[in-house]
């Protein structure tokens, strides 16, 4: 086998080996079903349950979108801010620090007393936990520009404006991709743990309710499903970030075709 | 004799905060005549980065005058080129990108460069033919290597026909080889369009091989010290630099920056 193709295949070899381990165990220590259930049996509940968990899971989807693309415009805006700006870069950042250190479940009842249950509370915490990595890596990305690059511009009579948007924005686009794969997946975590705490609705929701009835199938079915979709949108941002920013990881393919 | 197109008068530059706790550059006199070929050498940390940014009114002096064709140098003198010992070039553009970016941004180039596109891309595309990067143009930075990058620059320094081109020990991160090759293409470069050079180096032979005068930094507050003309008697060629003459002039230079250091 080559390696080029054991380098494609390998995350599907480890996920059935996983899953073959975990199916092994539970059958050898006979392990009860309600306390870890079987992956085919997971399997099983994903396809019998297939419209409860489509209906969460689009709701979950819904919100964690939303909460994410409010946390790519205020993460990019305040990261431009910080990044441009030394005394903000200073001023600012004990103050993300320690915005960022406070858990945001504990947070999600004050979010329930100010907007309510329901979404609001799911964006929103979808949100705060998902944007200072995009902050972080936008503001990194354009403090540490060249400082002979910005002279040879400067020199030239470029405006900040100018800099900016030759080199700036180009520059910590392969930071913002990088940061969008992560924030991605933390705003899931977001959503679904606001929906745990006081949602009607979403995988958290669900998760919540079939542990009350000991349905523990019907929960890993949710974390399955949670799963994936946190891969299939972290898949098409690096997708994405290959197209536009193989200059920073080198691809052949990017160099030949632009 | 006409006014010099570069003229530092007693300039000092001190760094910090008010009243001057470093003083980076003192009293500094220095004039370039449009069309010369000068070299700055000295002993590291002499200030000859700050008498880049002085020229190119990057930083302002804390006293004294810099003069860019005969007017005081308020700002970004916008007629410069700069290249320095990296090649600063930007990743995501190719080569010909790369040498295209400053006419993205000095006028009158800014506004004719849509309209006019193909005879600019000419222009750079002749531009990196004559520093021997002919079918080179389309590779990305990162597919060349370190000396044709700074050929890259070069010819991105020199795109929008600056009346002066300002560089940096520009060829200190190359090898022995490669440099001397490079000084070979400036030399030609020079001879061919005559702009003014202020080429800052700690690197001796090549002051004396493509200057017409050297000037020599004292070490920190930089101040010049000594001032070398080398005559032109036609087109220099690397061979010249194993002749005694060439050997004496850089033994004298030597001489100076050793004392320099000494003390």
């Amino acid at each position: 086998m080559s390696g080029r193709l054991l380098e494609r295949l390998m995350p599907w070899l480890l996920i059935v080996a996983c899953f073959g381990i975990w199916e092994a165990s539970c059958v050898i220590f006979s392990i009860q079903e309600f306390v870890l259930p079987r992956p085919s049996t997971v399997l099983a509940i994903m396809v019998k349950r297939a419209d409860v968990l489509a209906e969460h899971a689009l709701h979950t989807f819904y919100t964690t979108m939303v909460g994410f693309a409010l946390a790519v415009v205020g993460g990019v805006v305040l990261g431009a801010l910080v990044g441009s700006s030394r005394l903000l870069y200073k001023g600012l950042y004990p103050l993300l620090i320690g915005f960022n250190s406070v858990p945001k479940v504990a947070v999600v009842p004050v979010l329930v007393i100010w907007f309510g249950i329901g979404d609001v509370p799911a964006i929103i915490t979808a949100f705060l936990v998902s944007f200072f990595p995009v902050t972080v890596n936008v503001a990194t990305g354009l403090a540490t520009l060249e400082p002979e690059l910005e002279d040879v511009l400067r020199a030239l009579g470029a405006s900040r404006l100018d800099i900016l948007r030759k080199v700036g924005i180009p520059r910590s686009l392969p930071y913002l991709f990088a940061s969008l794969k992560v924030a991605i997946t933390l705003a899931f975590i977001g959503s679904v743990i606001s929906e745990t705490v006081a949602s009607n609705n979403g995988i958290g929701y669900l998760i919540l309710a079939a542990s009350a009835r000991f349905d523990v199938p019907l929960v890993f079915a949710a974390l399955t499903v949670i799963a994936v979709m946190g891969i299939v949108m972290y898949g098409l941002f690096a997708l994405v970030e290959g197209r536009t920013t193989g200059w920073a990881t080198r691809k052949m393919d990017y160099a030949m075709g632009g | 004799m006409s006014t010099p197109l570069v003229a530092l008068e007693h300039v000092s530059l001190a760094y910090g905060a008010r009243g001057g706790s470093t003083l980076a550059v003192e009293n500094l006199d220095l004039d370039v005549p449009q069309g010369q070929f000068v070299a700055v050498v000295g002993p590291s940390g002499c200030g000859k980065s700050t008498l880049m940014k002085l020229v190119t009114g990057l930083l302002p002096p804390t006293s004294g005058v810099a003069r860019v064709a005969g007017e005081p140098v308020r700002g970004p003198v916008k007629i410069v080129g700069m290249a320095f010992q990296n090649a600063t070039l930007l990743p995501w553009r190719t080569a010909l990108q790369n040498v295209m970016l400053p006419l993205e941004i000095v006028q009158p180039h800014r506004s004719r460069l849509r309209s006019a596109y193909a005879q600019y891309e000419k222009k750079a595309r002749e531009l990196l033919g004559a520093v021997g990067l002919g079918g080179f143009e389309d590779r990305f930075p990162w597919q060349l290597s370190g000396g044709m990058q700074q050929r890259t620059s070069l010819c991105r320094a020199l795109v929008h026909d600056p009346s002066l081109l300002m560089l940096d020990e520009p060829f200190g991160a190359l090898d022995a080889f490669t440099r001397e090759e490079l000084w070979v293409v400036l030399h030609d470069l020079w001879a061919a369009h005559k702009f003014t050079v202020i080429l800052v180096t700690h690197d001796l032979r090549e002051a004396v091989f493509l200057s017409d005068t050297v000037f020599v930094m004292s070490k920190r507050p930089g101040r010049i010290i000594a001032r070398r003309d080398i005559p032109r008697t036609g087109p220099r060629r690397l061979e010249d630099t194993y002749t005694p003459e060439f050997a004496g002039v850089v033994q004298d230079l030597r001489e100076h920056i050793g004392r320099e250091r000494a003390t």
